[in-house]
């Protein structure tokens, strides 16, 4: 893997205290959140952050299921995928 | 780095894989047994064996690592070896069901689900390791589980070995019997082809041809879902505007075969071989390419108007691939393996689809006859006469054709099978009951054809 960055997404019922879990589970890691876009559709929270891993203390796969424990408490559910999988579906 | 996606396409790509069953169907490690030569069996075995192992035992970890890091799902990580009877000079049949043995418990020992390859090249005529191991099939079918085979009977260069095909027609119903307390599951794992690919990653019919390198990393994608939800969005675009979003979607499907098989690549440290750009379903409802074809206007799959879509269809897939992937090849073109899709069991139940119009199908896409559950006491003659068609279709037309069609023992039309897992279940086919054994037991060989001359 060239970019250490990955794409996290969390679609779920809005409610109070998603970003701050999501983000508390990256910094205590150390892992950088490069970008992040917030929307609400059809009353569904949609959230995309752009996280830079290269000085994460976890490996991927470790961050991954951090996240999916992350995702149960706050009963919504979240994907984390390795950018390039977006670089190489919608950019030649 | 600025962030170079929107919200929509990272959201599509998440909905492709979660809701729409986009997958790599399979990674398959083509290995090379040219090294695998001795004086005696027990060497010639050991050694195949052992390759396997050396080569192998990596797949499926970095198979795993890699669906963890990109988030896509691989759901076969499978090998194919160098056709058996061009490399294994063994004495007699049962060495050749040794030896398939032998493939059965390197394939469990590193974790694939099928090991393809144990395989002739009879196009032109049977050697005598080539007749050894096609008598052997029956024995190696029955014995093992995840071992696969493949005969190559015909060729656009060669012409149809009819022997071959009049052999092949008797191996599948002694695969059949042989496995008949298990629904003639023997016959799954058994095709035969006209112009076999040598870098085909589906089983069952992969086999790591003879011009191939040392070893390669073969990819096969799948996403008739993604297909069939993007032609759903657009239910009054006209046929071109439908071509344009297949294409589009069969791009981007594509893609991930790409990312997947470099990435495999690099980290197996085996050259990258194709991405197949292929339309691989499965019984999941909505990944079903009969109902791709539905959706395009038709009441049933296997009605008029069917070879026409799907002709559309498949040309649409290989253009939008070929733009997505640097190397493409396998069978790359529309699957349509009856039982593994539930939509064409349905047209089967429905009475659409018929073996005749499978038949004219295959014409227009890869594979050809494709899991097709026959009754039990159709006769080895008349499975032959079937395969000499879809040969022929193959042969004139410069293309692959295939056939792997299971004749259930003691299952008349309308049954219906189990087969389990991806390769679904079927409804009994119906076929014509006029009989072909005049011409099939002639033998001998269907020329080659003119190719200058071509209407």
């Amino acid at each position: 893997m060239k970019s250490n960055r990955i794409v996290i997404t969390v679609v779920g019922k809005d409610k109070v205290g998603i970003i701050a879990g999501v983000a508390n589970v990256l910094a205590k890691y150390n892992a950088n959140i490069v970008d992040i876009s917030q929307t609400i559709m059809q009353e569904f929270f949609t959230m995309i952050m752009i996280v830079d891993i290269s000085k994460c203390t976890v490996d991927f796969s470790t961050l991954k299921q951090l996240l999916d424990q992350c995702a149960q408490e706050l009963q919504v559910k979240i994907t984390a995928q390795h950018e390039d999988v977006f670089h190489y579906m919608h950019r030649i | 780095m600025p962030v170079t996606f929107g919200a929509d396409e990272i959201l599509e790509t998440i909905r492709m894989i979660e809701a729409e069953h986009l997958d790599i169907r399979t990674i398959t490690l083509g290995i090379s047994l040219n090294d695998c030569s001795g004086s005696d069996a027990e060497t010639i075995i050991k050694k195949i064996y052992n390759k396997i192992i050396k080569y192998g035992e990596n797949l499926v970890p970095v198979a795993e690592e890699i669906e963890r890091d990109y988030g896509i799902p691989i759901i076969n990580k499978r090998v194919s070896v160098t056709p058996l009877s061009l490399i294994a000079a063994l004495r007699d049949e049962e060495e050749y069901v040794k030896c398939a043995h032998a493939m059965d418990r390197a394939a469990k020992e590193i974790g694939v689900d099928f090991i393809g390859g144990f395989s002739a090249l009879v196009h032109k005529g049977f050697t005598k390791q080539d007749r050894l191991l096609v008598n052997a099939i029956p024995a190696a079918l029955s014995e093992t589980e995840r071992v696969c085979s493949s005969v190559n009977v015909a060729s656009t260069k060669a012409g149809i070995n009819m022997d071959a095909v009049y052999v092949m027609g008797q191996k599948i119903k002694e695969t059949a019997r042989r496995t008949a307390h298990k629904e003639s599951i023997g016959c799954t794992k058994l095709v035969v082809f006209c112009n076999a690919p040598e870098d085909n990653p589906f089983m069952a019919g992969a086999f790591h041809g003879v011009g191939e390198p040392e070893a390669a990393v073969n990819v096969g994608v799948s996403g008739p879902g993604v297909v069939l939800k993007a032609i759903k969005q657009h239910s009054d675009a006209d046929l071109g505007t439908i071509a344009e979003i297949i294409k589009k979607t069969a791009f981007k499907v594509t893609r991930m075969g790409e990312l997947v098989g470099r990435a495999a690549s690099e980290r197996l440290k085996v050259p990258f071989g194709i991405v197949d750009l292929s339309l691989a379903p499965t019984p999941a409802v909505g990944d079903s390419v009969a109902s791709i074809l539905e959706a395009m206007g038709l009441e049933r799959c296997g009605g008029p108007g069917t070879t026409a879509a799907l002709a559309m269809l498949n040309d649409a897939v290989k253009k939008g691939g070929a733009m997505a992937s640097s190397y493409v090849g396998g069978l790359s073109g529309a699957f349509i393996p009856v039982s593994e899709d539930a939509g064409m069991v349905e047209a089967v139940e429905a009475g659409s689809l018929s073996l005749e119009k499978l038949e004219a199908m295959t014409s227009v896409c890869s594979v050809g006859l494709d899991m097709i559950a026959l009754p039990g006491d159709i006769s080895a003659e008349t499975i032959a006469a079937v395969i000499a068609d879809e040969a022929a279709i193959g042969m004139i037309n410069n293309k692959t054709t295939a056939v792997r069609v299971i004749p259930v023992e003691g299952k008349k039309a309308g049954d219906r099978v189990e087969f389990g897992g991806l390769l679904g279940s079927a409804v009994i086919m119906d076929y014509k009951k006029f009989d072909a054994s005049g011409f099939v037991v002639r033998g001998g060989r269907i020329p080659a054809p003119i190719q200058a001359l071509n209407n």
